[in-house]
């Protein structure tokens, strides 16, 4: 485990720093990309100066709103479907190519429906997320094992019980997996709606430091979102590796 | 038949919900199903729509070519060397939930407006999932199978050709299945911005005209375009699980 | 040659102590069928069965021949068609009290410990802290799992995982222990280990055990009496009386009395054996 932390770290210092000498030397020209150190320089000024704080904490909501909707109505979407085995079979195929349909395209329709605020971008993430939530518990509830209910019941356990302190720590893995999901999905339906379409926000502040092009301003911009996105990950994996281990047989 | 019939009740209700929003929220949010549809089979029937579909089409195959081969032999690269694989995991996990969209100016001033941006755009969405899905299927397969290929004393081109990815093919399918819908997302997205060509184009140019008639129409082609292939792989998947 | 006459006397006693009174667990008439896509499915029966107080009774005959189904009768996880099932004296409805089983397919937590795992059926019936943990430290320690009382069940082997359910049983100081093939995914060493270790909880707990196996030797190391079966539907088609002393352990396998009893039940389970077999592969093509 520690060997493969220090060699990933070494990897990714190694990377960045190659990056940092060629900008430095000039091969990547500065209207290209800018050293990352000056990124870090610049995103500390932003992060300082208070510029974007609006954008970012703006950003950082909406994909908290749309992480605690699709995971809500993916959780109680799955559970209807997982006891009604009819709709299930029914719906089992759409689910299945539901990726395959770009989602974003919808995107003018949500703006006509929701307005150019908030709601149409979390409506995209959630539209974009709110699967995989389904999928996973799904998957969790289908792999609990028979014995395990059977138990519940040897216990003389009512229905409500049996799901409390079986069946949901039992499907709880599968579960996770479905909130890690439904974060990076709600991350990258934010961030490209605003990128795309709306007047504010990390992502609408990336594109417009493009098309005016404030490079450095634009990198920093872009650091801190993948600076965020590891980090939550890094977070939120070690959780699920966790989670996992105990039950690795 | 009864299999599939539930399936049609379920399409039937969607169009049924689209028609009462439609109803809902009138003509300038959404248009109709039928007006959608007959939209759709007026821009089939010009021949500019073509080009833009042709120009989509070829930036599209091209890049998930690259994002199908490339992916698998990172896949089966990452999958073999259990450190490799161990080290890279993690990075291709935050690798794929970065919104690459903030990427993307980066992209455009490396290779400029035009086909190669969009390829590479469809790439990096592509790539990934489908680098993942073989990377663990290969760690999850049994190891008697690569023990089997040393007994019979194969070369690691061999191996790999012979035993490992008809082994893991079902897992490339699945891969494959998220990599092109991911794949055709970024050339889209990679259009809408940076072409003067393609179906993203004409969906920015509707956008800002708000011709919402055509964005539903592109939309509709696009979702049974992308339904079928992936029906269509899926069936593939089935009939290689009955061999 | 000696041990095998001494066995036998024993046994004769046995019979004898065996108390007239009424019986622990009666089984009458009992039948079940299944029913499932217009088709129904004769299981079981009909089951007639008494097992006295304290007695260890097993079940063996091929597979999918209703053993499952008679343990989930007595267990009321489903009830019969026909015929009446009885607990101490009173008819089975829902999961009597006093009953405890373990099954063959592992039925260990895997998110709790191995102490919250024995603990969970004692918390559940609301026993008072102090003594779940006097009960969860004999049984964890009784079962040999007192260094792993933290360790959770993925970190333990097969048949360590069987223990935290056998204890996870046993806490609940059942009357009737059902056991449907515990050790089936086991192997034979830790099997004849777990055999006796069931052989030490039985005498010390004088609880009544059925259990269910298709393992000959075990059945006939193990039991009191050993029943039967038929193919579908399952019947009893004979009851062996072993004739054991009480105090026997797996060291019995090398007695020629145990061969005597294997040969017998072989004898007739390999009628059925056949039978089953030709029949699954006439369905089969």
């Amino acid at each position: 485990m520690r060997t493969e932390a220090v060699l990933r770290f070494g990897i990714v210092a190694l990377l960045v720093a190659t990056v940092e000498i060629l900008c430095r030397l000039h091969v990547i020209p500065v209207g290209v990309m800018i050293a990352p150190s000056q990124m870090a320089v610049e995103l500390t000024k932003i992060l300082v100066s208070g510029e974007f704080s609006a954008d970012i904490i703006s950003s950082i909501v909406n994909v908290l709103t749309s992480t605690v909707l699709s995971v809500t109505l993916g959780f109680v979407a799955g559970l209807i479907i997982y006891s009604a085995p009819g709709l299930r079979a029914a719906l089992e195929p759409l689910l299945a190519s539901y990726y395959a349909v770009p989602t974003f395209i919808f995107y003018p329709v949500f703006i006509s429906l929701f307005g150019v605020g908030s709601g149409a971008i979390i409506a995209i993430a959630v539209l974009l997320a709110v699967v995989s939530m389904i999928t996973a518990t799904l998957n969790g509830l289908d792999r609990i094992p028979r014995v395990l209910r059977k138990t519940g019941r040897i216990y003389r356990m009512s229905r409500i019980k049996t799901a409390v302190m079986i069946e949901l720590p039992s499907a709880a893995p599968s579960l996770f997996t479905g909130i890690k999901l439904s974060v990076a999905y709600s991350f990258i339906g934010v961030i490209a709606s605003e990128f795309i379409l709306s007047g504010s926000g990390v992502g609408y502040a990336i594109a417009y430091a493009y098309n005016n092009f404030e490079t450095p301003r634009m990198y920093a911009l872009m650091l801190l979102i993948i600076l965020l996105v590891t980090g939550v990950n890094t977070l939120l994996n070690g959780v699920d590796r966790r989670l996992q281990s105990q039950r690795r047989r | 038949m009864r299999r599939f019939g539930g399936t049609a009740i379920v399409i039937l209700a969607c169009i049924a919900i689209w028609q009462l929003l439609y109803l809902y929220v009138g003509d300038s949010a959404l248009a109709s199903p039928l007006q959608t549809v007959e939209k759709l089979s007026v821009l089939l029937r010009t021949g500019d729509f073509w080009i833009h579909v042709s120009e989509t089409g070829r930036a599209f195959v091209l890049a998930l070519l690259i994002a199908v081969l490339g992916g698998i032999a990172l896949g089966v690269i990452l999958g073999l060397g259990r450190l490799a694989g161990d080290v890279a995991e993690p990075i291709l996990v935050t690798l794929y939930s970065i919104p690459k969209i903030v990427l993307y100016p980066l992209v455009l001033l490396c290779f400029g407006l035009g086909m190669s941006a969009k390829v590479a755009f469809g790439v990096m969405h592509g790539l990934i999932p489908i680098t993942l899905f073989s990377m663990n299927a290969i760690r999850q397969m049994k190891p008697v199978y690569r023990r089997t290929s040393q007994v019979l004393r194969l070369t690691t081109l061999q191996t790999a050709l012979t035993v490992i990815v008809p082994a893991i093919l079902p897992e490339i399918i699945s891969g494959v299945r998220l990599g092109f819908s991911l794949t055709l997302l970024g050339v889209l997205i990679g259009e809408m911005f940076a072409s003067q060509r393609g179906l993203g184009f004409l969906l920015t140019s509707a956008i800002n005209l708000g011709q919402i008639d055509t964005i539903m129409a592109i939309a509709l082609l696009l979702t049974v375009f992308a339904i079928a292939c992936n029906t269509l792989m899926m069936m593939f998947d089935r009939h290689l699980a009955h061999r | 040659m000696s041990a095998a006459a001494s066995e036998i006397t024993v046994k004769s006693d046995a019979v004898k102590q065996m108390p007239v009174e009424q019986p622990h667990v009666a089984l009458r008439g009992i039948t079940c069928v299944f029913h499932s896509r217009g088709r129904s499915l004769h299981a079981l029966g009909p089951v007639d069965l008494s097992l006295t107080k304290g007695e260890f009774f097993s079940v063996v005959g091929p597979s999918g021949c209703g053993k499952s189904t008679l343990l989930d009768i007595l267990a009321g996880l489903n009830p019969p068609q026909t015929g009446t099932a009885q607990f101490e004296g009173k008819p089975i409805q829902g999961v009597p009290d006093g009953v405890g089983v373990v099954f063959q397919e592992d039925a260990s937590f895997p998110w709790l410990n191995v102490h919250d795992n024995v603990a969970f059926g004692l918390r559940r019936a609301g026993v008072d802290p102090a003594e779940i943990k006097r009960r969860v430290d004999y049984a964890i320690g009784f079962m040999g799992l007192k260094d792993f009382a933290a360790a959770y069940p993925a970190q333990l082997s097969g048949g360590m995982r069987q223990r935290v359910c056998i204890a996870r049983t046993l806490v609940l100081q059942p009357r009737l222990i059902m056991l449907d093939e515990p050790f089936g995914a086991l192997d034979q060493q830790t099997r004849l280990i777990m055999g006796d270790e069931l052989l030490r909880l039985w005498r010390e707990t004088s609880a009544t055990i059925l259990l269910i196996t298709h393992a000959l030797d075990e059945a006939a190391m193990l039991s009191d009496r050993v029943g039967v079966m038929s193919t579908r539907p399952g019947t009893f088609i004979d009851i062996v009386e072993t004739g054991w002393d009480r105090n026997r352990d797996s060291r019995v396998v090398s007695t020629p009395h145990f061969g005597d009893i294997t040969a017998r039940l072989w004898e007739k389970l390999r009628v059925e054996a056949l039978k089953m077999m030709s029949t699954s592969e006439t369905r089969s093509s």
